[in-house]
C-alpha cells in the first residue's frame, strides 16, 4: 500500500495554478494604488489655488509631509529587519544620522566640485556610509536574544551619537553642519523655499526604496527571511545560511536608513546631532509598532500618525505631547494585534465574512 | 553494502552526566533502522549530535565517508542529512506550499535571488506540489501551517526534510502526540519512503518500530545496549527486561 495519492497529472500541469497562487501574494492591490495616489495628491494640492480651490492644510504643510515621507522611509528600513527577518533594533537612528552627515558633508564640500554635491550621488554616499557601519556591526546582532539585540543596537547608536558630538572639526559638534547646499535634482529642479522640490524628491526616493523592498520581500530571498523569523532552528536544518542572510538584510536596512538620513539633510539643508539622537531610534521603532510590522506600509502609516500627532499635540500642549503618544502606544499594544494595519485587516476580514467574495476571486 | 552514516566512540557529556556514552554505530545505505530506548536513554541527544545541533565531547561522525564531526547543521544538511524534530519546528505563518518551496529553493541555491518572484520557477513549484501530494497534504496545500491539524503538521515535518532530497533521514518520533485516528497516515508515509533514503527512526512506540524497522539498536543510559534484527530484539530477554518490561510497568 502506498501513501502517495497517485495523481496521473504531470508536475507541470499542477504547477501552473500553484505557481499563480504563490505569485498572487505579490500582486499590487487597489489600496496600494490608493495609498501612493493620496501621497501624490498631497504634492499636487499646491496647484489647487491656481485652479480656484482652497485646500486649507496641505500647501503650507509640505515640509511636514516631506518629513513624514523621510521618517516613513526610516521606519520602512526597520520593518525590513523586524517585520520580515524578526531582528529587533533600537539603533536605527545611528544609520539615519550617519547618512545625514555623509550627505551633508558631500553637499557642503562639494559645492565647488559640482558632481559631489549632486543630491542623488549624496544619497548613494549616505547609503554606502551607513551600510558600511551596518555591515561592521551586523555581526553583533547575530547571537543572543531579542533583549541582547536591543542593547547591542542601542549601544552602537549611543557610540555614534557621542562620536558626532566629539568630532567637532568634521561634524560641527553641537552646532550641527551648516551650509549644506545640494545642487539641482537631476540638474533640473532646485530646492526651493516652499519645499515643492523637496516633497517630490522625497516622494520619488521613498517610493523607489519602497518598490525595491517590495520586490525583495516577495523574492525567494525575502521568503527565506520569513522562514528565519518563523523558526531559525528549522531554517538551519534545511541548509539555510541563516547568519549570512541576516547580515545581508541588516546591511541593506542600514543602507535604506542612511538614504533616509541623507534625504533629511538635503531637504532641510542642515545636519545636526539631533539626527543621530537616541529618540530617532526609539521614535522610528514606535512608528513601525503604530503602523504594524511585516507589510512594508506599517512604517509609512506609523510615521504619518506619529508626526501628525506630534504636530497637532505640540500645538496644544508643547511639553506634554509625549504623554498622549504614550497613551496611544499602550492602547494599541493592549487592544490591537499589529498596529493600524492589524486593525484594517481585522476589519476587512469581518467585512469579507459578511459579504462573500465574487466567484473566481481567490480564497 | 556501503555505509552512509557512522559514529566512532561518540561521547557527549553535560557536566557530570554522560548523555551519549561511546556510541559506535553504522548505518548501511537503504537501511530501515530504529533507535529505541527507555525515557532518558539519550536518543534525542544522539540525534542532535548526528544533525549538528550539538557538538560531541569526543569521538567522530562520518557522513557518506566524510568526517563531518565539526560541521554545522547547515553544512550537514547540504551534504544530504535531513531530520525531523520531536517537537514540530515549522513556519507557522506561511502556507504548506510556501514552506516546501523555501526548502526546495535552498537546495537549488535559488534562495539568494533578490529580484525573481517567489514561485516563478514552475519546475520547482511542480516538484513541491508533487511532494505535498505524495504526503497526503494536498488538501492543505494553501493552508496556514500554524492552523493545520496536528497530524498534518507532523506530515509537513517529514515533507520539509524530504524537500532537501536527503540520503539520510533521521525521524525523531514522527508519530509523537498524533491522535490514534491520524496515526496510520504517518505510518504509511514512513513505510512508502523511497529506498534511496536511508532511515533512522527514533521511536517510543513499539508498534511503529516493529512494523517499520528491519534492524534495531537499543540505547540505555547513553550507551548502545544491544543491536540486531527486529526479530532478535523482540526475542531478546535483556531488552524485554530493561525496556519492554519497564514499559509495561510504567504504562501498566
Amino acid at each position: 500500500m502506498s501513501a502517495a495519492s497517485a495523481t496521473d497529472l504531470p508536475a507541470a500541469a499542477t504547477a501552473g495554478p500553484a505557481s499563480l497562487r504563490l505569485l498572487e501574494a505579490a500582486r499590487w492591490r487597489w489600496y496600494e494604488f490608493l495609498f501612493w495616489g493620496i501621497a501624490a495628491a498631497c504634492g499636487l494640492s499646491v496647484l489647487a489655488p491656481a485652479l480656484g480651490f482652497t485646500v486649507p492644510v496641505i500647501p503650507t504643510k509640505l515640509m511636514l509631509l516631506s518629513e513624514i515621507l523621510i521618517l516613513g522611509l526610516l521606519a520602512l528600513s526597520i520593518d525590513l529587519t523586524l517585520g520580515y527577518a524578526g531582528l529587533v533594533t533600537l539603533g536605527q537612528g545611528a544609520f539615519f544620522g550617519i547618512g545625514a552627515y555623509a550627505a551633508g558633508l558631500m553637499a557642503k564640500y562639494g559645492a565647488g566640485v559640482a558632481p559631489l554635491s549632486d543630491p542623488l550621488l549624496g544619497l548613494l554616499g549616505a547609503g554606502l556610509a551607513a551600510s558600511v557601519v551596518g555591515f561592521a556591526t551586523s555581526f553583533l546582532v547575530l547571537r543572543g536574544s531579542d533583549l541582547a539585540r536591543l542593547m547591542v543596537t542601542l549601544g552602537v547608536a549611543l557610540i555614534v551619537e557621542e562620536l558626532v558630538n566629539k568630532l567637532k572639526d568634521i561634524t560641527g559638534g553641537t552646532d550641527g553642519l551648516q551650509g549644506v547646499m545640494s545642487s539641482k535634482v537631476l540638474g533640473i529642479w532646485d530646492f526651493d523655499l516652499y519645499g515643492y522640490t523637496a516633497f517630490w524628491y522625497a516622494l520619488g526616493i521613498t517610493f523607489l526604496c519602497f518598490w525595491f523592498c517590495r520586490r525583495l520581500v516577495n523574492s525567494p530571498f525575502g521568503y527565506s527571511l520569513r522562514a528565519i523569523k518563523g523558526n531559525a532552528l528549522r531554517a538551519r536544518a534545511i541548509g539555510m545560511p541563516v547568519n549570512a542572510r541576516l547580515i545581508q538584510v541588516y546591511t541593506l536596512s542600514a543602507f535604506i536608513a542612511g538614504v533616509a538620513g541623507g534625504l533629511l539633510a538635503q531637504t532641510t539643508q542642515f545636519a545636526s546631532p539631533d539626527m543621530v539622537a537616541f529618540h530617532r531610534s526609539a521614535d522610528s521603532l514606535l512608528m513601525v509598532i503604530f503602523g504594524g510590522a511585516g507589510h512594508l506600509y506599517g512604517g509609512l502609516i506609523g510615521a504619518a500618525i506619529f508626526r501628525i500627532m506630534q504636530d497637532f499635540l505640540s500645538n496644544i500642549t508643547p511639553q506634554y505631547w509625549l504623554f498622549w503618544v504614550g497613551i496611544v502606544l499602550i492602547l494599541l499594544v493592549l487592544f490591537v494585534r499589529n498596529g493600524v494595519i492589524g486593525l484594517l485587516m481585522a476589519a476587512s476580514q469581518k467585512y469579507i465574512a459578511k459579504v462573500p467574495p465574487k466567484s473566481g476571486a481567490l480564497k | 553494502m556501503t555505509t552512509v552514516l557512522e559514529t566512532r566512540v561518540l561521547r557527549k557529556a553535560f557536566g557530570g552526566i554522560t548523555a551519549t556514552n561511546d556510541v559506535s554505530f553504522t548505518l548501511p545505505a537503504g537501511a530501515r533502522h530504529a533507535l529505541i530506548g527507555p525515557n532518558g536513554a539519550g536518543k534525542t541527544t544522539f540525534v542532535n549530535l548526528l544533525s549538528g545541533v550539538l557538538l560531541p565531547t569526543s569521538g567522530s561522525i562520518f557522513l557518506n565517508g566524510q568526517d563531518v564531526t565539526e560541521w554545522s547543521v547547515r553544512a550537514r544538511s547540504r551534504a544530504g542529512l535531513a531530520r525531523t524534530f520531536q517537537i514540530n519546528q515549522l513556519f507557522a505563518d506561511l502556507t504548506s506550499l510556501q514552506t516546501i518551496m523555501i526548502a526546495i529553493n535552498e537546495r537549488e541555491n535559488a534562495a539568494n535571488s533578490w529580484f525573481r518572484s517567489f514561485g516563478a520557477r514552475k519546475d520547482l513549484v511542480g516538484e513541491a506540489v508533487e511532494l505535498i501530494e505524495s504526503l497526503n497534504l494536498a488538501d492543505v496545500i494553501h493552508g496556514r501551517v500554524g492552523s493545520l491539524a496536528y497530524g498534518k503538521q507532523r506530515l509537513l515535518e517529514i515533507a520539509i526534510a524530504l524537500a532537501a532530497k536527503p540520503s539520510v533521514l533521521l525521524l525523531d518520533e514522527p508519530a509523537a502526540g498524533v491522535p490514534e485516528s491520524e496515526r496510520d497516515q504517518i505510518l504509511n508515509v514512513v513505510a512508502a519512503l523511497p529506498a534511496s533514503v536511508s532511515l533512522v527512526l527514533i521511536e517510543h512506540d513499539m508498534d511503529l518500530v516493529f512494523r517499520f524497522a528491519k534492524t534495531i539498536s537499543v540505547l540505555v543510559n547513553g550507551a548502545l545496549f544491544v543491536e540486531g534484527s527486529a526479530e532478535e530484539i523482540a526475542k531478546d530477554p535483556r531488552v524485554r527486561q530493561v525496556y519492554l518490561g519497564e514499559e509495561v510497568i510504567n504504562h501498566g
